[in-house]
């Protein structure tokens, strides 16, 4: 039985980190009656760990809900969430392109901060009915009134009935509910054309295969049916639909256009159910896909070797475990002199390289050592062929190179017009190339540059951050390679090559950060009983050098009392620490000092 | 039991009362009342009395012996059967010995059998004892030594410590002149390690301490200065003129057993390490030693061994473990002889001072390679 289609509200939230955006989420669902108070754990929406602790939402979800309104009508709400953060833009935009409408939560004490903006522009873009909540107004730094205005007068919409809330105590929580059916406007919908569902998800189940999550636009679809994916032309047969509920799935005999819910037909892997792929029915296909789908390919590429090699099993089948889930995450083996056996991993952005590697850690309980993110090169050599790149150790011998390329972006960057001077100071030393700048409101730009993207995977997110305390927000979106004067760096410790540390890098930069990695090794490599130095390389030529001193004092100069054990204890404890460190000839070097490298940013 | 057949090991007696904290010191002291203060030496009497041993060293170490007077300390050596000529150290505070108008019975001490004097010195610069937590000057320490001289104990050892507060190099050669110039048989030189807990590691930024090359250099300074003056440096952390090394610490570093008494005292008896807890109650309860494991192992001799001037053999290691270290472990060697910190002939590892001051590294490397 398909619901009345004036009665579906398919919305998602909106908010800059910390606003409230889980704990509203939450409140929704207790509110609906979706979830027994006593069940609700808090943040019931992000079930993974690691998002409950970064306090961000890494992958969309989605819950059904029940709401019985005030004008009397029986409501059927669903809640699309939404992650937040650039390496997820793709999958930010499927999910709004799944609503008809956002609720913007804007921080009754902070006011609009940088997300609030980019989501916001991004949910205009997708023609979202935009609600906006004032929320923790319980906190005695609220200021209700003074972030009603900055709404209006920054991002210009009318804030005269946002309801004034608190997801923390509940207080006002319905009036979210009531405007959501009140302005919101039911999905357009016609159950009569062939099917046309966008995917906006997709979560491999051990007992079900793949749950792919939908948004269903157009026709209907239901058990039995054959489905086709129509961008990679694959069938399944639909062995289950229905709606998502907070605490279980529940089953219906067919979902119709309007409709957001789930569908399983015993798909193997997310790579078969990619985000932003349309699904169709064999039997009355659709002509055309929905708009807007695109693959999503790696950018960023590093090596993960586990720290200890007995584990190069165990990291492989995590990595095949994570896969399952993660249809944009590749790897593939390789080995290292310095690191011995790992894998080549791919991500979408440094962040999703963070997450995979806490994860790695965290429930895989895998010790690890990462190497410096790299993008991949294009390189032309002198016997006409072109090679592509994303390790540093396979770059060839500079005398056969003819050319190299890089990827390049085309880069927004929203921000109040305040910083558009540090704005613009952080792009010209990413070697950015200015296209132009409009000024969206009198004192609100965007700002449009083209940027290396082995410029921006170097922690470029944060500094915008911290350059505009985290006014600004930024989106970008490759586009072509272009020439570039690219150098490799090697890193030597003791006049050994540490191939594990060698990067690429715009010749213009290579001295200011030969110089940079030089430092940050010698202040994370501990002393030794030897003196190291440190060399960094282009080629035969040292651009840059550093010297760890050798160690001066390491001794237990008294035993008390005859106590043996105690000393026993505490070089049994050096001794598993040496085994943890990395072995290049006689140097020891700690994991942290990779990390340290590899966090490396311009400002510090 | 008789134990007239037995082989002599060493007695270490532990007093765990001080007459105040001072700011480096994390062992296990207290200031006693008066009433525990003799159920504790009952106590330990009757233990001393009831082991089966006989000792050819006996240790009475603290908090501060000398707190307790010289007759109690008398009283509890009476306890212990020893064999003739052995080693009989008690530790000695200056302000328990050395005041001018209080008396200290060195002469009973001597009648118990007492030839071998430990003194806390830590340094001839009053301002930096005192800034130590030392309630004794420099001629507190003079007069006792001269007490202890005249009741006929002369192999006195003094504690001096490197690296502290306010030290320089030219303080440090002031103390060593006075240890030298005092008649001092045996030297131990300790580099302050700020331990967790003490007042010193929560109050750092009220000292000036000096920094970890500083005192490294204050160790090679101590190490030449007393070589030069005819001590030989036996230990990372002794020194003693010839014939004049602690018999009873060297037990410690060449894994023989020894009998712990008292709180927070350790044992090795047939090759297993006792020890009791940091719990004066307890033991007062008899609450028994704990076992924690086999002692005077093939790693114990390697760690222990290069703590000591012979140093680590391999032929030995070899006998003790029945395994003959690999080429690695003797290339490793190579490259700390290489390095200067050591000298090695292929079957003997010895450290030299700088080898010393690295020795926890040089030791968990090759622990690594067996």
């Amino acid at each position: 039985m398909a619901f009345e289609k004036d009665n579906i509200r398919n919305f998602c939230i909106i908010a800059h980190i910390d606003h409230g955006k889980s704990t509203l989420a939450d409140r929704l669902l207790e509110k609906t009656d979706s979830v027994a108070l006593r069940d609700m754990t808090d943040q019931l929406l992000d079930d993974m760990e690691l998002e409950k602790e970064r306090g961000i939402t890494i992958k969309a979800h989605a819950v059904t809900l029940n709401y019985k309104a005030k004008d009397g009508g029986e409501y059927l709400l669903n809640l699309i969430d939404t992650p937040g953060h650039v390496d997820f833009n793709y999958e930010v935009s499927r999910s709004l392109a799944a609503c008809e409408g956002a609720i913007l939560i804007v921080d009754a004490t902070q006011g609009v901060e940088a997300q609030t903006l980019a989501n916001t522009y991004l949910a205009l873009d997708h023609d979202l009915e935009i609600v906006p909540v004032i929320n923790k107004i319980d906190l005695a730094s609220a200021d209700p009134d003074r972030v009603a205005k900055e709404v209006e007068d920054v991002i210009g919409l009318d804030c005269s009935e946002a309801p004034r809330v608190s997801a923390k105590t509940g207080e006002n929580v319905e009036e979210v509910l009531e405007q959501i059916v009140k302005f919101i406007p039911a999905p357009k919908a016609d159950d009569s054309l062939p099917c046309r569902a966008l995917i906006f998800d997709s979560v491999y189940d051990s007992y079900k295969g793949v749950i792919v999550y939908v948004r269903v636009k157009e026709g209907k679809i239901k058990p039995g049916d054959t489905m086709r994916l129509m961008a990679t032309g694959a069938e399944f047969n639909v062995v289950e639909t229905g709606y998502m509920r907070a605490q279980f799935p529940e089953p219906r005999s067919e979902l119709c256009a309007g409709e957001v819910g789930y569908i399983t037909a015993s798909i193997k892997t997310v790579g078969d159910a990619r985000v932003g792929d349309t699904v169709t029915t064999v039997n009355n296909p659709a002509s055309e896909p929905l708009p807007g789908y695109r693959k999503v390919n790696p950018m960023v590429f590093c090596g993960i070797y586990p720290a200890d090699g007995a584990d190069y099993e165990n990291l492989r089948d995590a990595l095949d475990k994570l896969q399952l889930n993660d249809a944009s995450l590749s790897y593939e083996p390789e080995t290292s002199g310095a690191l011995g056996f790992g894998f080549r991993c791919g991500f979408l952005g440094l962040l999703h390289l963070e997450i995979i590697q806490e994860r790695l850690e965290r429930e895989y309980d895998l010790d690890l050592v990462t190497t410096i993110p790299s993008v991949v090169y294009k390189i032309n050599l002198s016997d006409g062929s072109q090679i592509e790149i994303d390790n540093p150790t396979h770059y060839p011998d500079p005398a056969n190179i003819v050319s190299c390329e890089e990827p390049f972006t085309d880069a927004h960057i929203y921000s109040p017009s305040e910083y558009v001077g540090t704005i613009m100071d952080l792009c010209q030393e990413r070697r950015g190339v200015f296209k132009n700048m409009d000024y969206i409101t009198p004192d609100r730009v965007d700002i449009h540059y083209e940027l290396p993207l082995n410029e921006i995977i170097y922690d470029f997110f944060d500094s915008l951050k911290s350059r505009t305390r985290g006014y600004a927000s930024f989106d970008y979106e490759i586009t072509e390679y272009r020439a570039s004067k690219l150098v490799k760096l090697d890193v030597m410790l003791n006049g050994d090559v540490i191939d594990a540390l060698s990067f690429i890098i715009h010749s213009d930069k290579a001295y200011s950060k030969a110089r940079k990695i030089a430092e940050k090794l010698k202040d994370n490599i501990p002393r030794q009983m030897f003196e190291i130095p440190i060399q960094i390389a282009i080629g035969g030529k040292i651009i840059a050098r550093e010297t760890v001193k050798a160690m001066r004092k390491d001794v237990l100069a008294k035993c008390y009392g005859g106590d043996i054990t105690r000393k026993k204890k505490l070089l049994e404890k050096q001794k598993e620490g040496k085994k943890r460190m990395r072995h290049f000839g006689t140097v020891e070097v700690p994991q942290e000092a990779f990390m340290a490298v590899l966090k490396l940013d311009d400002d510090s | 039991m008789m134990t007239a057949d037995k082989k002599p090991l060493g007695l270490y007696v532990h007093i765990p009362f001080c007459a105040g904290k001072c700011i480096y010191c994390d062992f296990y002291s207290f200031r006693p009342g008066e009433e525990s203060k003799e159920k504790y030496i009952e106590k330990i009497c009757g233990d001393i009395k009831k082991s089966p041993y006989v000792f050819d060293t006996v240790y009475i170490g603290g908090g501060t012996p000398s707190y307790i007077g010289a007759s109690a300390l008398a009283g509890i050596i009476d306890c212990a059967r020893v064999t003739p000529g052995a080693e009989i150290t008690v530790e000695c505070n200056p302000s328990d010995t050395g005041r001018k108008d209080t008396p200290f019975d060195f002469a009973a001490l001597r009648s118990a059998g007492v030839n071998r004097i430990s003194m806390g010195l830590q340094s001839a610069v009053d301002s930096e004892r005192k800034a130590l937590g030392r309630r004794a000057g420099r001629d507190e320490v003079l007069r006792a030594i001269e007490r202890a001289h005249s009741a006929g104990i002369d192999n006195i050892s003094l504690d001096l410590m490197l690296g502290i507060p306010s030290q320089t190099p030219e303080t440090l050669r002031e103390s060593l002149e006075f240890c030298v110039s005092s008649g001092a048989k045996h030297i131990s030189a300790y580099i302050l390690k700020i331990e967790e807990g003490t007042f010193l590691s929560e109050h750092t930024e009220r000292y000036d301490i000096p920094g970890d090359d500083d005192a490294a250099d204050m160790y090679l300074q101590t190490s030449d200065y007393l070589t030069g003056a005819g001590f030989v440096h036996y230990e990372i952390s002794n020194f003693a003129l010839p014939g004049y090394e602690s018999r009873h610490n060297l037990k410690y570093w060449q894994g023989k057993d020894y009998l712990g008494i008292g709180p927070a005292a350790h044992s090795m008896i047939d090759g297993k390490r006792f020890y009791y807890e940091r719990s004066i109650e307890k033991y007062l309860d008899g609450c028994p030693a704990v076992y924690e494991g086999e002692g005077n192992t093939a790693e114990e001799y390697l760690m222990l061994s290069l703590r000591l001037s012979p140093g680590f053999s391999l032929a030995e290691y070899e006998k003790k473990s029945g395994i003959k270290p690999g080429g690695k472990f003797t290339e490793k060697c190579r490259e700390f002889a290489r390095a200067g910190l050591a000298e090695f002939d292929g079957d003997t590892l010895r450290l030299n001072p700088r080898g010393f001051l690295v020795s926890n590294s040089i030791i968990s490397s090759l622990m690594n390679l067996l």
